[in-house]
């Protein structure tokens, strides 16, 4: 086990390398083979109406006149150790983990993910408890009563979950609660150590509005299961100890229904943890998400790559935790 | 001393969109104390659903239950769900088939053992887990105090069935439900197994209920055996009765393509010819006539009457067929020696082999079509 998760990390590292090179390439190798010239990617930092001299002096700086390779290695390092930038006069030190400067503002990129992903992390966690314990539980309510009303209607909702995009149910929802009714007014992102209450209050519109897509999906997902397992054996064994029904359904039945569930949940968290761009955006929550578009439509090259590496981070480390747990849940699983 | 079980009349149908399944249709039988009941027939003759409705699982099912289970003259088909829950386990418990499928795969076998053991009774958790550990003593699991920590799949099947016999009877039952328990299983264990539970039987004092399609496997344990056909039962009697004069042209064949040690090696096993009926379309009379050679013997009465299970003076026991006891003394009589008599002639002529050479097809040949034959 330990030996696995060992493994693993080292892998890791190396899929995180993979990630950052092919996210390199794809953002100024295909640049430089389409002809643009380190002169002309020097004048991005510049900004407006720049002086010919200003951006040759950025272009020295930032090492953008060296050989590719150099720049990657110069890149990789910054992550992992900090990196000094001189013009030989004007020396300034990014501290690890340094993810170059933003074209936009010219602030170091890494500051500014740290700053935005407890937006996201918020965001997400609190979606997560919402749809996990909201979609298992309809799900198996649903299997039980297969053929029911509660089954039929839980499972329109569901498709319907499914199928309707969060920009659409999120303004609906704003419409609805903030604007009409004013249940949740002026929703707008507070710190949770600002003020928790705030926080809450403030993030229950798109939390129930991500879940709800989320939620749709799980509800599915454990019905499926939960129908397939309730008829294996093992359940007829256990009704037949003359074990509570409840039991069987919880202890027997959910339990063996979960391991897909589980898989699922890790590697649809990790992926909303790289910025849930919809919801976000919507509720316009400052955070991964919305910095990522912001990043695309500024087309501000360190920005776009430090949040890809942020995301691919969190999905690889998700993946990594879903076989882990694998072994967990199913002890037929090893290592 | 009134029967530990008593089944009066039981019927379980199922309604289906093609129809009313009658999966069990008037079965009535009693168990003592101690003793062992075989329930012998095809797959689809209602025997696993007798036994699910003797133990209430279906509980939740479309299953409509009419007919009277009686054990120790408790009514469990009146009875609330909540009571019966009570008795499972307790009173009454079940082996199934496949010990693989029937214990749950993510928990240790100690583990639903002590589960089964702690619904019935208020123990500590390291009580409980010592009983486990004796019952896998008990049951014949080498190191029992390790292996109580093991899961299902680093069982062998053998030693699965062993832990579901040791689950079984870990609230001592006064009943016992082995549903086919060593069909799953390799030839060499079958016997093993079937030992453990004839011998945990005498020490638990449990009466037994096997189910099973395989003739031998009751022919060795059982007090009493039963005949099921069409979810009916075709014959009922103790056991040394049903083998020495069977009273039902099914239990003949059953019994004739059975391969036997103290006939020659070349004796021919007869298959019996077609397939168990459709449940929700019964053929009208016996059920069995469809299949049956003899037929032309009752002047139709086959086609129309549904035989009742009666008492054969000369038989000793109950067999519910049309034909008369002198009939079926002198059919048993050719069959038993391995003779094929006239009237069942014509099913082996169809076949296009040659009677004359019957007595050279190989044992081989023979045991295939008869397994093909009771199976299908």
């Amino acid at each position: 086990m330990i030996f696995f998760i060992i493994r693993r990390l080292i892998l890791t590292v190396f899929l995180l390398l993979l990630v950052s090179l092919i996210t390199f390439a794809i953002f100024f190798l295909v640049p430089r083979l389409a002809g643009q010239t380190p002169y002309e990617l020097a004048a991005q930092y510049v900004g407006r109406n720049p002086i010919p001299s200003e951006i040759k002096a950025v272009e020295i700086k930032l090492g953008l006149d060296a050989p590719l390779y150099l720049q990657y290695g110069r890149y990789v390092k910054g992550i992992v150790l900090g990196v000094h930038y001189s013009d030989g006069t004007d020396v300034s030190y990014c501290p690890f983990p340094c993810f170059g400067y933003s074209f936009r503002n010219e602030q170091p990129v890494w500051p500014q993910l740290i700053s935005d992903a407890p937006v996201t992390l918020s965001l997400a966690i609190g979606a997560a408890v919402l749809w996990v314990t909201g979609g298992v539980a309809i799900g198996v309510l649903s299997a039980l009563r297969r053929g029911s009303f509660f089954d039929r209607f839980s499972m329109g909702v569901a498709l319907a979950g499914v199928s309707l995009p969060v920009f659409f149910t999120g303004l609906i929802a704003l419409e609805l609660f903030s604007y009409k009714w004013s249940v949740f007014p002026n929703v707008h992102y507070v710190g949770i150590t600002t003020n928790p209450l705030l926080w809450a209050r403030n993030l229950v519109l798109p939390w129930v509005t991500l879940a709800f897509l989320y939620a749709a999906l799980y509800a599915r997902l454990t019905r499926a299961g939960m129908l397939e397992t309730m008829g294996e054996d093992y359940i007829r064994t256990a009704r037949a100890k003359g074990l509570p029904e409840r039991q069987v359904v919880i202890k027997h039945g959910l339990r063996a229904a979960l391991t897909p569930i589980v898989t699922i949940f890790g590697l649809d968290l990790g992926l909303l943890l790289g910025g849930a761009i919809l919801t976000e955006t919507t509720f316009s929550l400052p955070g991964l998400g919305q910095f990522t578009i912001l990043a695309i439509q500024n087309q501000d090259l360190p920005e776009i790559l430090g949040v890809v590496m942020i995301a691919s981070f969190f999905i690889v480390i998700a993946n990594m935790i879903v076989d882990i747990l694998y072994a967990v849940v199913d002890p037929r699983v090893r290592f | 001393m009134a029967p530990l079980l008593e089944v009066r009349d039981l019927r379980i149908h199922f309604s289906t969109d093609d129809g009313l399944v009658r999966a069990v249709d008037g079965v009535s039988f009693s168990l003592e104390r101690g003793k062992t009941l075989g329930i012998v027939g095809e797959s689809g003759s209602g025997k696993s659903v007798t036994s699910l409705g003797i133990m209430g699982l279906h509980h939740g099912t479309k299953a409509r239950i009419t007919g009277e289970i009686l054990l120790e003259g408790e009514n469990l088909v009146t009875a609330s769900s909540a009571r019966v829950r009570e008795l499972r386990g307790s009173k009454m418990a079940m082996i199934f088939q496949d010990p693989l499928s029937a214990l749950h795969p993510y928990y240790t076998v100690g583990n639903q053992i002590i589960e089964a053991y702690r619904i019935h009774n208020q123990v500590s958790k390291k009580a409980a887990r010592q009983h486990t550990i004796d019952l896998l003593g008990r049951v014949g699991i080498p190191q029992p105090s390790v292996r109580v920590d093991d899961y299902p799949h680093q069982f062998s099947g053998g030693m699965r069935q062993r832990a579901m016999i040791a689950m079984a009877l870990s609230c001592d039952p006064e009943l016992l439900i082995a549903d086919e328990p060593t069909t799953a299983l390799d030839v060499t264990v079958q016997a093993q197994i079937l030992d453990l539970i004839s011998d945990l039987q005498s020490e638990f004092g449990s009466a037994v209920i096997i189910i099973t399609h395989d003739l031998g496997v009751v022919a060795e344990l059982s007090d009493d055996i039963l005949v099921m056909y069409a979810g009916r039962v075709a014959e009922y009697g103790s056991g040394a009765d049903i083998f020495d004069r069977p009273g039902h042209p099914y239990t003949w064949g059953l019994l004739s393509s059975m391969p036997r040690l103290d006939r020659e090696r070349t004796a021919r096993l007869i298959p019996i010819a077609g397939t168990p009926p459709s449940l929700i379309r019964v053929p009208p009379g016996c059920p069995f006539h469809p299949r049956c050679q003899y037929t032309g013997l009752t002047n139709g009465r086959c086609d129309t009457e549904v035989p009742a299970l009666r008492a054969v003076a000369t038989l000793g026991h109950e067999a519910a067929c049309h034909l008369t006891a002198e009939d079926r003394v002198r059919l048993w009589a050719e069959i038993s020696v391995g003779e094929v008599p006239d009237e069942a002639r014509e099913i082996l002529d169809q076949a296009g082999e040659p009677l004359d050479e019957a007595g050279d097809v190989p044992a081989e040949v023979g045991q295939s079509v008869a397994q093909g034959g009771v199976e299908a």
